[in-house]
């Protein structure tokens, strides 16, 4: 079956019939190409996390905390907000949230695509390992801390602390950035840089944005070595 | 941890249901505080030159609560009531008439009530689902800070109507909690919470309002906190400025309701709708009835 024109299965999570770990273990066990719509999710926690498979799943509400957790391969759409921790220490596939997520989003995520189409709290793509991160609104305070590897882009504003301590992830912001954190600094935007943007954009699926008032943040390195002065 | 819940009417179709909306709030949350459970209702405001005053019995005894010479017993649930007094504040005539009990909170319309365990125990031996309120605030508390007693459970009052409800932990409440008794400010426990609460009093009593307050104490009170807090007629929301502890808001036509997670929030009618955010840090969040009517 293709993942395009395969049936789609409804899995109705609704605490009697269903918990959260059957919804899991439904998906978990689910071969490539198959397809998921999970109804009722009434801000259950963990929904969608720990899969491994080439499947699509549907959250058809709102998700708690850690939906799509260390996701591999999978395509997760929650069709509302999310809490803490979506998309954390994911390896590959994709995530995209229809509305606003909680603090933490995609945090040490080693690989994939974390798409928010609201605004993301504070922490944001915290010690970010190589995720690609797209924020079509703004970020909370300390977001991209000790970030690693990877990209983020926020077309609304970043909070306070925006990078503090960061490694080689490159951050690029639309609006306006609260304050820096330590050693983060603002780079110039080189054409490789804006056509990176634009690949992101595309692969957000963000069309028809103005991307010429993005610019670019990234480490000064001058935390790498100790100095004394 | 700690659940936090909190329920404010915008219409009177959902203040006659409040009690109950908040039980369904409270349930989802007795994972984030199994240890116990509290709530302080807003209602039938009692008139002016008397007051209604919430007290517990510690020692679990079998307090003949008529006769404690109130104007009236209100509600009786064993080792707690709500006494309807003739003295304008609460705290005080709890203080003459009573002082081997805990006074949990008094005002013109306040009610607290409290209960080891988890929320379902609480919900039942308050009758909260027949409730009918103006609004409400809820905790289920997961204990760090102090010992898992029925009087270390939210909410904390120190009179006026006026209580609060806490995620988290606050560093500097011995120090507030002596200035506070300098300024009259009666505490009953050695909570942090109940510090907070205290201060909210003393600075409203000195002519802030809510948000003046609690803007205030956001410089004044050093640690880590989601505060929900109800007045007479008020209700706000406030987290400190680096914001660990998790809060959603949710508004719509006919409610304004805050909780820890959204699977309370999920109980709701109409959240499908409503606007559902997250409180931003350090922000003052606040509704009163006056405004909403207005």
């Amino acid at each position: 079956m293709s993942t395009l024109d395969a049936p789609s299965t409804v899995v109705t999570l609704d605490r009697v019939a269903r918990t959260t770990r059957d919804v899991n273990a439904v998906l978990q066990a689910a071969a490539d190409g198959h397809r998921f719509r999970i109804a009722g999710p009434a801000g259950e926690h963990a929904l969608a996390a720990g899969l491994t498979a080439r499947i699509d799943v549907e959250v058809d509400g709102h998700a708690g905390y850690y939906c799509a957790g260390m996701n591999q391969r999978a395509s997760v759409r929650v069709r509302g907000n999310v809490g803490v921790g979506v998309a954390e220490n994911m390896m590959s596939g994709r995530v995209e949230v229809a509305g606003d997520a909680g603090q933490s989003a995609a945090a040490t995520a080693h690989g994939g695509l974390l798409v928010v189409r609201g605004s993301a709290a504070a922490r944001c793509a915290i010690s970010l390992k190589g995720a690609d991160v797209v924020i079509a609104g703004s970020v909370g305070h300390a977001s991209a801390f000790m970030a690693q590897k990877g990209r983020v882009l926020v077309l609304g504003d970043a909070g306070d602390g925006l990078g503090d301590s960061i490694y080689e992830a490159r951050l690029y912001v639309r609006g306006d950035v609260a304050g820096l954190g330590a050693d983060c600094v603002e780079k110039p935007m080189a054409d490789d840089h804006r056509a990176e943007v634009g690949a992101l954009l595309a692969e957000a699926g963000l069309t028809g944005v103005d991307a010429s008032a993005i610019r670019r943040y990234g480490s000064a390195r001058a935390l790498y070595h100790w100095s004394t002065s | 941890m700690c659940g936090i819940a909190a329920l404010f009417a915008k219409t009177s179709a959902t203040e006659a249901h409040l009690g109950a909306l908040l039980a369904d709030m409270l349930e989802p949350l007795a994972g984030r505080g199994p240890d116990s459970a509290g709530a302080a209702v807003f209602r039938d405001p009692v008139p002016g030159g008397s007051a209604k005053v919430s007290l517990l019995d510690a020692d679990g005894q079998a307090t003949d609560w008529a006769a404690l010479g109130a104007e009236a017993v209100l509600s009786d649930r064993g080792d707690q009531a709500v006494l309807h007094v003739d003295d304008p504040d609460g705290m005080r005539w709890a203080a003459e008439h009573a002082p081997h009990l805990i006074a949990l909170g008094a005002g013109t319309t306040m009610e607290v009530a409290k209960r080891r365990g988890r929320p379902d125990a609480l919900i039942a031996d308050m009758g909260l689902r027949g409730i009918r309120a103006t609004h409400a605030l809820g905790h289920t508390r997961m204990a760090t800070e102090s010992a898992v007693v029925t009087a270390g459970s939210h909410p904390f009052s120190t009179g006026d109507d006026l209580c609060l409800v806490h995620n988290g932990s606050l560093s500097n409440h011995n120090l507030w909690r002596a200035r506070l008794r300098a300024h009259g400010i009666a505490f009953q426990s050695e909570n942090d919470s109940e510090v907070a609460a205290g201060y909210l009093q003393w600075r409203l009593r000195e002519g802030d309002d809510l948000v003046e307050a609690l803007e205030r104490g956001l410089s004044d009170l050093d640690g880590f906190y989601t505060f929900a807090v109800g007045t007479r007629d008020g209700f706000a929301v406030l987290r400190d400025p680096v914001a660990c502890k998790p809060a959603l808001l949710a508004e719509t036509d006919d409610w304004v309701a805050m909780a820890s997670e959204f699977r309370a929030l999920a109980v709701l009618p109409g959240v499908e709708d409503a606007e559902v955010w997250e409180p931003g840090p350090g922000v003052v969040y606040a509704w009163t009835h006056a405004a909403v009517s207005a």
